[in-house]
């Protein structure tokens, strides 16, 4: 899915809208709490664009459960898909490492949706070059199916079970002026 | 076969006549001309010119036959429509005596397409220095009438005054390549806006008309005939304007590329564009041909310089200067002057046969075409026109600018003294 | 982006933008505990040098080598230039051994284009400097350098020149470093000022998308960044200026001079520095002079140069990129 790819049809219909959003990032932030007895060395690492957006709002719910501020990043995954050759090149998105570092902490990567598996395979090799985690989770909005890599999510904000004729679009307010998330069938030209 | 007709040619673009060849002559020009014992040759409408005489071409013999000989230049030239061509005398050894220049007539000769007058030397070696045996040149089998340093510039304005005084004592004339040597230090392109973007060497339109200038006062001063080589801007015509108005006994030849292209090809750098001396701009161009139909320029000269592929198959500055020409000549002329209404076929002949033959000496070339005269002609399909296909030049290089470019016209005929050299496009 | 990179002059005001947005994020890897990313594993990139120029050749092996393609530098010295091996043999071998791009410095103008062009060779040139034609990194590392101490490595993203006075010192005849830099950054807005000895500025330049002055001092105070370039002493025999000490009397840049300066304003050189001639020790030393800066830069253009023309299955476009797949 690009962004060309996510031309819609007018037929999408929102499976997720902006208070689920919400609810569910609120159940994952109280997961992670859980999961990691407390988040002490937990650092959110967002996947350029969305995840980005949904790994700083994720922090801000940590910091309400735990009370203590959580390092947040970007780490942008371009220079090391697997698919360079398959299309023009990309531009580059930041990637922004917290102060504190990633060696020895639990990094938990945030995107908004998890398809084939092949980004957060980039992003486990991109986060490799820049130190030594003492574990990585991955959290995402939506979990639509269709793996191609042994890989699965940690945090899932909902599972939806797609074809593969069909095509799913986050949507954020900090990107998009809304939050809701859209199934529709891919539009003829894909 | 002795006899020739030439039925219904338009004869210097007139209307159309008969001609009749008998042995080396021309028997007779008229209509309704009777074909008895003669070849017919169906002129169908197309053009008879005098046999084109060339001043300026490098035939490389001897010593770079791997980019010319006297055989493949000649066969070139007959292929153009040229009945003679004078032969530049930078070769290796440079023909600065007696001896080489006779190896290149002598040659000529033996090739039979087209008479080949070799040009002497100035000076020995070509270095500017030394006045060359330029009397024992003429003396020769040879007659050497024309003396040129071309490839350098006779930048030395006494020796270029005393060459001047010098060939006066036997009818001769030096033809100067003009060009300050300098101002042309690592010269690569026409100085101006394309050279400063691109970064090449700026060759200054100064360069060739300072030159101009001080020899043109020279051969005022002495008294003696002067011919520029290559003009090739709108200021060296100027000067010449003037010398002529003054009366200085000067005449001055413009080549075909310099009628044609501009600076601007060399935006691709390629070096098929690169000459010496350089394209220079469309001002230049215009001027050149104005002159050129006014009489400013005197005639057209190819200055047909064959290199092998490997000298133009690379970088730039690393390229050999220089085009062929003698195949694509009056197609460009044609291109330029004819068909933008500035010469006629008439003032074609003149520029391009008989000026350059009285100018070198050519005796038996540069006639009118008329009963009695040598039958060097040339007949040209003048309502043709084609892309340019180097690989079906004579020549033994290949270094053409328009290979690809469609021009007019094409020469069928050529006869050298009621033989002909060329029959229906193909070299006999 | 066209194909080849040989002339500062083909880049797009976008194409330019989206290179020096790419080289800031390039810049980021240089401070990273492994300095290298995957992208061009399995490339194979030829550094073909006609001209001796350490300099440049260690920042595009160094580019190269950070985005994981395989490298060979061909020092093509003397003897093998002139006559026996020719640029086209070259490159035909270089076609031949599989290389994906060539890196091409040739004293000769045109060289790169005539590679590029002349269907000796399939694979994308970039052009690393030929002769006083072009030098088209150089330039973007330059206007890199500029946008970052001028406007800021954050604040400039997606941002051009505009508006910004840059003012070129020195041999402009014989500098590929000027003509690559009036180029681009008249592309991107910024307003170039040529300031030289007549002697060493080309006929023509005045179609030149830049101003021409030939006096120093005035130039100074309105100068938001000032690039001195190299001029070789050689120059004096060939009488185009009467002496050094002439020269610099008249066009170096020393204390007193940079103090015209606005405060803000940066001082630039293309190096390698010829101290005492174009620039004194104290200018060279300064705060405000970016020489190693622009060493750093060079490594960050050129590794976004390769990956926006190696990096995908062809050129990066700027009107369909893509950045969101799954």
């Amino acid at each position: 899915m690009d962004t060309h790819a996510n031309q819609l049809n007018s037929d999408a219909r929102p499976v997720l809208e902006g208070p689920d959003i919400a609810r569910v990032l609120t159940r994952i932030a109280h997961e992670i709490v859980e999961r990691a007895k407390g988040a002490d060395d937990v650092v959110l690492l967002g996947i350029p664009t969305r995840g980005v957006f949904l790994a700083q709002r994720l922090a801000v719910k940590l910091e309400q459960v735990t009370g203590r501020k959580i390092p947040v990043g970007s780490l942008d995954i371009t220079m090391y898909r697997d698919d360079l050759r398959m299309h023009p090149p990309r531009a580059l998105a930041r990637t922004e490492i917290p102060a504190e570092g990633v060696d020895g902490r639990l990094v938990v990567l945030v995107d908004d949706v998890l398809f084939s598996g092949r980004t957060i395979r980039a992003a486990l090799d991109a986060l490799n070059d820049i130190g030594r985690p003492r574990a990585v989770q991955l959290a995402v909005l939506v979990d639509r199916g269709h793996r191609e890599l042994p890989i699965r999510a940690d945090y899932v904000g909902k599972n939806l079970p797609t074809s593969l004729r069909e095509t799913v679009k986050v949507q954020l307010a900090e990107e998009d002026g809304r939050d809701t998330v859209l199934l529709g069938a891919k539009s003829a030209d894909q | 076969m002795s006899k020739i007709l030439i039925r219904g040619a338009k004869v210097l673009g007139g209307e159309p006549q008969d001609v009749l060849i008998d042995g080396e002559l021309i028997a007779a020009v008229g209509t309704g001309l009777s074909a008895e014992g003669a070849e017919v040759v169906e002129a169908d409408g197309k053009v008879l010119l005098p046999g084109l005489v060339d001043l300026h071409t490098h035939l490389r013999e001897p010593g770079r036959e791997d980019s010319e000989t006297v055989l493949t230049g000649t066969r070139a030239a007959a292929s153009g429509g040229f009945t003679a061509v004078f032969a530049m005398a930078n070769t290796f050894p440079v023909a600065d005596t007696a001896g080489v220049v006779e190896q290149v007539w002598r040659l000529g000769k033996e090739s039979g397409y087209c008479d080949v007058r070799p040009i002497g030397a100035v000076t020995v070696g070509l270095e500017g220095k030394k006045l060359a045996e330029l009397g024992a040149m003429h003396d020769s089998a040879a007659q050497v009438s024309v003396f040129s340093d071309d490839g350098k510039c006779v930048d030395d304005a006494v020796i270029m005054r005393r060459a001047l005084e010098y060939v006066k004592a036997f009818g001769g004339v030096v033809a100067q390549h003009a060009q300050e040597p300098r101002l042309t230090e690592g010269a690569q392109m026409n100085e101006g806006v394309v050279s400063a973007e691109l970064g090449l060497g700026g060759w200054p339109a100064v360069a060739e008309e300072s030159i101009i200038a001080r020899d043109v006062l020279l051969a005022e001063h002495v008294g003696s005939r002067l011919h520029i080589c290559h003009l090739s801007t709108a200021g060296s015509v100027e000067i010449v304007r003037w010398a002529k108005s003054r009366g200085i006994d000067v005449t001055a030849e413009v080549c075909p590329h310099h009628l044609l292209l501009t600076e601007e090809m060399v935006r691709t750098y390629n070096p098929a564009y690169k000459v010496n001396p350089p394209l220079r701009t469309e001002r230049d161009v215009r001027a050149l041909r104005e002159a050129l139909a006014d009489g400013t320029i005197d005639i057209v000269a190819t200055d047909h310089a064959p290199h092998p592929h490997e000298d133009k198959d690379c970088e730039w500055a690393a390229a050999a200067m220089g085009m062929v020409g003698l195949e694509t000549a009056l197609s460009v002329v044609q291109e330029t002057m004819v068909e933008t209404g500035l010469l006629d076929w008439a003032a074609v002949a003149d520029r391009m046969s008989f000026t350059p033959a009285r100018i070198g000496s050519a005796t038996g070339h540069g006639r009118p075409v008329a009963a009695g005269e040598p039958a060097n002609l040339t007949l040209v399909d003048t309502a043709y026109r084609g892309q340019v296909d180097p690989a079906r030049f004579a020549s033994r290089s290949r270094n053409t600018p328009y290979e690809g470019r469609e021009l007019p016209g094409r020469v069928t005929h050529t006869w050298l003294r009621g033989k002909a050299t060329l029959m229906d496009g193909k070299l006999t | 982006m066209q194909r080849h990179l040989i002339s500062a002059a083909d880049l797009t005001r976008d194409d330019a933008v989206l290179i020096l947005d790419t080289a800031e994020e390039m810049a980021r890897v240089a401070d990273r505990p492994i300095k290298k990313l995957p992208t061009l594993r399995g490339r194979t990139i030829c550094n073909l040098f006609f001209e001796d120029s350490t300099r440049t050749r260690i920042s595009f092996e160094a580019a190269e080598k950070r985005l994981s393609a395989d490298v060979i530098n061909f020092a093509a010295k003397g003897s093998s230039v002139s006559k026996g091996e020719s640029l086209k043999d070259t490159a035909q071998t270089l076609e031949a051994m599989g290389v994906d791009a060539v890196v091409i410095r040739h004293s000769a103008s045109g060289a790169p284009y005539r590679l590029a062009n002349s269907g000796w060779i399939d694979a994308p040139v970039i052009n690393a400097g030929d002769g006083t034609h072009q030098h088209p990194t150089q330039a973007l590392l330059d206007a890199f350098t500029m946008r970052r101490r001028l406007i800021g490595a954050d604040a400039g993203l997606g941002r051009d020149l505009d508006g910004k006075r840059v003012t070129l010192v020195g041999d402009v005849l014989h500098s590929r470093v000027a003509r690559s830099n009036v180029d681009l950054l008249h592309t991107l807005g910024a307003e170039v000022t040529l300031v030289a000895p007549p002697t060493l500025l080309p006929v023509g330049v005045e179609t030149w998308p830049c101003e021409v002055s030939y006096d120093l001092d005035s130039t100074l105070p309105k100068s938001d960044a000032v690039m001195m370039l190299r001029v070789q002493r050689e120059r004096m025999k060939a009488a185009f200026f009467p002496t050094e000490r002439e020269y610099s009397r008249r066009y170096g840049l020393d204390g007193d001079r940079m103090a015209k300066l606005p405060e803000h304003a940066i001082v630039m050189h293309p190096g390698p520095m010829v101290r005492g001639m174009e620039i004194t020790a104290e200018v060279a030393d300064s705060d405000r002079c970016t020489v190693v800066e622009q060493v750093a830069n060079g490594v960050s253009i050129r590794m976004a140069v390769l990956y926006l023309l190696l990096g995908g299955k062809e050129p990066a476009g700027t009107a369909h990129l893509r950045t969101e797949e799954k």
